[in-house]
């Protein structure tokens, strides 16, 4: 199995000399299973370039699976090529919003209305099937597994694990670990922290000594503590989850929109140097990063 | 009452709005993004409406956790404060339940009823030695018991009307007179929602069972709570008839319920924080 990076940035696309690095493009990852089976892990900005290289191979098939329905992660689903060209066969995963009751076809169809878009859903070529994923329910996409688990943001998201080849991946969409909701003197604290603690557990679990970890890490300990509840993690957060998981490596993405390349370089330095066991583990994702295990 | 009725009143409780304060206090909370996850939690813990609502979605067949979840604060856990808070709003959108209806029921009457039941069931659960969970569960069953009751005054309120006044004139328990006018009374019609909605066995027993023989600790906790509401005139859920405790339960707590309700020392203040809560 290998993957490979097309969008690393959180909320807005950042095209511009600054972001030259790294990359200005919204959430997108691409998969290939040892079968050269093609899965991509949400449909950001990003997803426009990879939908170039996949032209010359047509008809292909490919398995889309959303995170959560916010912009950055499914803005780039129109500009997905392969969706206007006959025999492609497109298979869109993602949830039930338990509010709207809305599934994933929702996604699409709202973007492609003629005030929005100039091209109407119905006039689609490929094959689209939408696909309503559940929590702990396994899917089976050729020769991989993947495996939704709820994980804590403003709106529904899917952590997903992929295990294929002998290997593993696990990402966490958008994600903030959650906090107790309870000051330590009310009455609920305590159990509160229990409900907490298990559901952390099953977390941790789901992530349980993957190949690759690849989390939502969009803040510092300072720009977090007046971002709580935004729904996003941090670089400890995400270091921590690593090492309770005890994943193999660990990509920090959704990068903050107004952090530079150079900032970035500057945070992997100072992480590095106060993680030193994650010296050789430890990773900025960036565009165009390929990885293969 | 007949089966096709049964699906039509599941249909229709769908659309049910909450209680006007809560309604109210969503609004509020929900306007102010500086709003504190607690308060708005403890506004749907303290709606029956509100609490239905979000148990049903967690424990819906599209997010098959393994358990079932009978706690808001488990619920915000699984799926965010975000997803509950906008629940609840969308909830609040229906409108507010009207406080009197064509049944003369009193929606406030009917929510320290319902309050004071879930607080002094909790207390009874903490007294029966039953595990943290169950506590906090037999809170939500004393919330929800005469959720069938809210379902007759708004969808079919003239028999519901009548059922009440024949209670009310010949001292005769409200779930006889229901059965007499509707066909079905609050406990079988609360019984047949919580199962629809997916809720734990343990709560639809409790709620089944709570005019009859509870089956278990957690069912007699609930029985005995109801009672105690009642007998202490803690808000008014339209049955004048207080019963007595079956042998298993004055068991349960070794002694009867004037003994059990003198021994729990003052509960005054229970139904002080329900109406501060009630209140508009
Ligand atoms: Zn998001
Ligand atoms: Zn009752």
């Amino acid at each position: 199995m290998k993957f490979k990076f097309w969008g690393v940035r959180g909320s807005i696309p950042t095209p511009g000399p600054q972001t030259v690095k790294y990359g200005g493009n919204t959430t997108c990852i691409e998969i290939r299973t040892n079968r050269n089976e093609l899965i991509i892990l949400d449909a950001g900005t990003g997803i426009h370039a990879l939908a170039q290289t996949l032209l010359r191979d047509m008809p292909i098939t490919a398995h889309i699976f959303i995170t959560h329905t916010h912009w950055d992660h499914i803005q780039g689903l129109p500009f997905f090529l392969p969706i206007f060209f006959k025999n492609n066969r497109i298979n869109l995963y993602g949830g039930q919003d338990p509010v709207t009751d809305e599934n994933i076809n929702r996604a699409l169809s709202a973007q492609l209305q003629y005030s929005y878009f100039p091209i109407h859903e119905a006039q689609l070529k490929a094959r689209i099937d939408y696909l309503t994923v559940r929590p702990g329910e396994t899917v089976s996409v050729g020769s991989a597994r993947i495996t939704p688990i709820i994980l804590n943001h403003p709106v529904l998201n899917f952590g997903y694990r992929v295990d294929c080849d002998g290997a593993s991946l696990f990402f966490t969409g958008d994600f903030e670990s959650p906090i107790n909701i309870y000051q330590p003197e009310d009455d609920n604290y305590a159990s509160y922290r229990g409900f907490l603690l298990e559901k952390h557990q099953e977390i941790i679990e789901a992530m349980q000594d993957v190949d690759a970890l690849i989390v939502d890490s969009s803040y510092t300990d300072e720009e977090y503590a007046t971002r709580l509840g935004w729904g996003h993690g941090t670089y400890r957060s995400g270091i921590k989850l690593a090492s309770e998981a005890n994943a193999k490596r660990l990509f920090l993405t959704h990068h903050e929109p107004t952090r530079t390349d150079a900032d970035l370089d500057l945070i992997y330095r100072d992480l590095l140097e106060q993680h030193p066991r994650f010296a050789d583990k430890l990773f900025i994702a960036r565009e165009g990063l390929e990885v293969c295990f | 009452m007949l089966s096709s009725e049964h699906a039509e009143l599941v249909a229709l409780v769908e659309k049910m709005p909450a209680f006007p304060k809560s309604v109210q206090r969503v609004v509020q909370l929900t306007s102010n993004i500086d709003v504190s996850a607690k308060e708005i939690v403890q506004v749907i813990e303290c709606d029956p409406v509100l609490t239905v609502k979000i148990l049903k979605v967690i424990n819906s067949a599209f997010y098959g956790l393994s358990q079932k979840i009978n706690s808001v604060q488990r619920a915000v856990v699984h799926i965010g404060l975000n997803t509950v808070k906008n629940l609840a709003m969308s909830v609040a959108a229906m409108g507010m339940l009207k406080n009197s209806n064509q049944a003369n029921f009193s929606a406030t009457a009917f929510l320290l009823h319902a309050l004071t039941t879930a607080a002094i069931s909790r207390k009874l659960a903490e007294r029966a030695g039953l595990s943290q969970q169950e506590c906090s569960d037999s809170f939500v069953a004393g919330l929800l018991h005469d959720f069938g009751k809210v379902v007759f005054a708004e969808f079919m309120p003239e028999r519901f009307r009548l059922a009440l006044a024949k209670s009310r004139e010949d001292n005769v328990s409200l779930h006889l007179t229901e059965l007499e006018f509707i066909g079905i009374n609050h406990a079988e019609a609360g019984t047949l929602l919580a199962e629809k909605w997916g809720l734990s066995e343990l709560l639809i027993e409790a709620i089944r069972h709570h005019h009859g023989r509870p089956v278990n600790a957690f069912g007699e906790c609930l029985f005995a709570a109801n009672q105690i509401s009642k007998h202490l005139h803690f808000g008014d859920a339209g049955n004048p008839v207080v019963e007595a405790f079956p042998e298993a339960i004055a068991d349960r707590f070794g002694m009867p319920l004037e003994a059990l309700i003198e021994d729990l020392g003052d509960l005054r203040f229970m139904l002080k924080e329900a109406e501060l809560f009630v209140k508009l």
